[in-house]
């Protein structure tokens, strides 16, 4: 376990330190954000009414390209082939470094997002459902990322494929992450049934994500 | 402790890298693996850390950790140092203390003459002392099996020095190494091994 | 030796076996064809377009069916490290992404004078299919972007199976967001009664896909073999220069 944490702790540091890790992602959230607008014209009730599900794609697009990450620098420098030859299971370490990748990016963003919602006018009210619901979502968005991550790692050009791989295995994510987004006193009122399929979804990234990386990874290591 | 391997096969990319290798090489002793580019020393270095599948053939060590696989009990350093350039020196190698067990840090600096580097970011090493922090892991981390491919790449006269004291006091502890490299390494090898004469 | 010795009990097999599976399938399709466009009746609401559903509706089974047997022969690949089981799943894979986009075509063109529109979101069939459609499309990028085979084939058998387990999440989670959206207005296929005028061409063409699809599969897999030993024989030319 604390092998784990140690590992953990490192991504963390190098995602504080080399810069490119939440910064990038909230700026590249923040662009998205402000194209919406000026993409679909200003009428303040039009973007009210997709509020949510604008912050909701910016997130996963965010997530998404800021994914790359969570292998390839220890996959081209060596560290993974040292990291196979520990006692701990490759498994885990996958876990762990997609742990850390919500941890450093996903997270702060799900927190920041709903607070950004002013800016295509989205429902005071719904900020508190949004951020719990994008909290939670945003678990299985980094562990389905790191997936597609470990399945490019060795490629000089994966970013397209990976979102070709992973965005449509983000589909649920989007369509409970949005019902669980809803204003309280909605009607029907479906908030609540949708954030427990969401961490539901985020349970099965949980066990999936961590098997598909670690046999992904290991075959681009043989 | 005996590493042995028998009729080792290699395939890559459905091209036969070596076939029929056999050796053993037990507590003390320095096997070095000589041979052209491609004869497949890397390849046979991975395969022993686990990195590598072999076609066929087998890999035992005998005498070791019931419970552990061989790579579990060996240390590779290769062309990639696995060294994080946003880290310090002394972060690095606390890193992999906390990650592959126990192991004294400074012991491992002052071993490779990192101590007074130590609170520098790896990414204003230069090559060779990069090398050294890659090779500070073997003092770090005790670990029986030591796999070194071109250990020596990059190392000036001293460091070189050095590199050979610690390989020999991992010998006299009863160690065994494997490296690959045609640089002397201060003794002459218990085993030579070379590839691509064959096939 | 046995690395070879499976290939070609395959081979010796396919070709004893596949001018019979595509008579068959021929057969079939002729058949299944003169039923849906001849003796079926036409619909009293949907009038002729309804003919479209013989050719759409068993195209949806297989694009399902033929994603199903590549995520089994990736498994097998896995546990069995069967050699002939890569193939099967990468050459499954463009057959099926064609059904998919065969049922996603003709649905498009059915629901044209349904629904007044090319593409309806509302219909979560439509949805999932498309979907679908885009794990097939990741599916076979993944062979087409690694250039070393074995390595492909490793990371397909991931690609694969993770796919597979989430097909029925996204199809479940694509119906619940139909439902949250749609007034149940929409036309739908499944209603209770089914003439057996129209249900037996149906099935015929159903049975003539998968005739179809299993002559298809073979071919590829027999080329896939086919590819695999020019490689072989590249290399060893390369080997010995």
């Amino acid at each position: 376990m604390t092998l784990i944490l140690a590992l953990i702790r490192r991504d963390l540091s190098l995602s504080i330190r080399q810069g490119g890790g939440v910064g990038t992602a909230l700026g590249f959230f923040l662009t998205v954000m402000v194209l919406l607008p000026i993409g679909l014209g200003p009428d303040q009730a039009l973007l009210g009414k997709i509020a949510p599900g604008a912050l909701w794609i910016s997130l996963l697009l965010s997530v998404l390209l800021s994914a790359d990450r969570i292998y390839q620098q220890d996959y081209d420098d060596g560290s993974l082939d040292i990291m196979t030859m520990s006692p701990v299971p490759f498994e885990l370490v996958a876990l762990a470094k997609a742990v850390a990748h919500w941890l450093s990016t996903s997270l702060p963003l799900a927190i920041a997002a709903p607070v950004l919602g002013f800016l295509v006018n989205l429902d005071p009210r719904a900020i508190w459902p949004l951020a719990l619901a994008m909290m939670v979502g945003s678990i299985a968005l980094s562990l389905l990322a790191s997936i597609g991550a470990a399945v490019t790692v060795g490629l000089r050009r994966g970013g397209l494929l990976v979102s070709l791989l992973v965005l449509p295995l983000y589909v649920p994510v989007l369509i409970f992450g949005l019902s669980a987004s809803q204003a309280p006193g909605s009607s029907p009122d479906i908030a609540t049934p949708s954030l427990l399929i969401l961490l539901a979804l985020a349970l099965v990234s949980v066990v999936l994500s961590p098997l598909a990386s670690a046999a992904a990874l290991r075959s681009y290591l043989k | 402790m005996e590493l042995t391997a028998d009729n080792l096969n290699c395939e890559r990319g459905g091209r036969t890298v070596f076939t029929g290798v056999r050796f053993s090489v037990s507590n003390g002793q320095l096997m070095q693996l000589t041979g052209p580019n491609g004869s497949g020393k890397s390849s046979l270095l991975r395969m022993i850390a686990g990195l590598n599948e072999a076609a066929s053939g087998t890999l035992t060590l005998h005498g070791g950790h019931e419970d552990l696989a061989i790579e579990q009990q060996a240390h590779y350093i290769a062309h990639q140092e696995a060294v994080k350039t946003a880290l310090s020196v002394a972060e690095n190698l606390s890193f992999w203390r906390d990650f592959m067990g126990s192991g004294d840090v400074d012991k491992a600096m002052a071993a490779f003459d990192l101590t007074r580097l130590s609170s520098y970011p790896a990414g204003l090493l230069s090559a060779g002392q990069k090398r050294r922090l890659a090779l500070a892991r073997l003092v770090l981390v005790p670990r029986v099996l030591w796999l070194l491919d071109e250990p020596t790449v990059g190392l000036d006269a001293a460091s070189l020095a050095r590199l050979v004291r610690v390989m020999a006091g991992h010998l006299e502890k009863g160690g065994i190494i494997i490296a690959a490299t045609h640089v002397p390494l201060g003794r002459e090898p218990d085993t030579r091994l070379e590839l691509g004469q064959a096939a | 030796m046995q690395y070879l010795a499976n290939p070609t009990r395959f081979l010796k097999l396919a070709n004893a076996v596949l001018p019979f599976v595509w008579a068959i399938a021929v057969a079939l399709l002729i058949l299944g064809l003169y039923g849906a466009l001849a003796t079926a009746p036409a619909d009293y609401q949907q009038g002729e377009t309804v003919r479209i559903m013989y050719v759409h509706v068993p195209a949806a089974w297989m694009a399902l069916f033929v994603y199903v047997v590549m995520a089994l022969a990736s498994a097998v690949a896995i546990i069995f490290r069967h050699p002939l089981a890569d193939a099967a799943a990468k050459t499954a894979a463009p057959i099926g992404a064609v059904f998919c986009f065969l049922s996603l075509a003709t649905g498009s063109l059915w629901g044209q004078p349904m629904w007044g529109t090319w593409w309806q979101w509302g219909d979560a069939r439509l949805t999932s299919m498309f979907v679908l459609l885009l794990l097939y499309i990741g599916y076979i990028a993944i062979w087409a972007a690694i250039d070393e085979p074995h390595r492909a084939a490793m990371i397909a058998r991931v690609v694969a199976l993770v796919g597979v387990i989430n097909i029925p999440i996204i199809k479940f989670s694509v119906d619940w967001w139909n439902t949250l959206h749609q007034p149940a207005s929409v036309f739908r296929m499944d209603g209770p009664s089914i003439a057996p005028s129209m249900l037996w061409p149906l099935l015929v063409m159903g049975l003539a896909y998968s005739f179809l699809f299993l002559a298809l599969h073979l071919t590829s897999i027999r080329a896939e073999i086919a590819a695999r030993k020019i490689r072989q024989i590249q290399i060893a030319e390369i080997g010995e220069r």
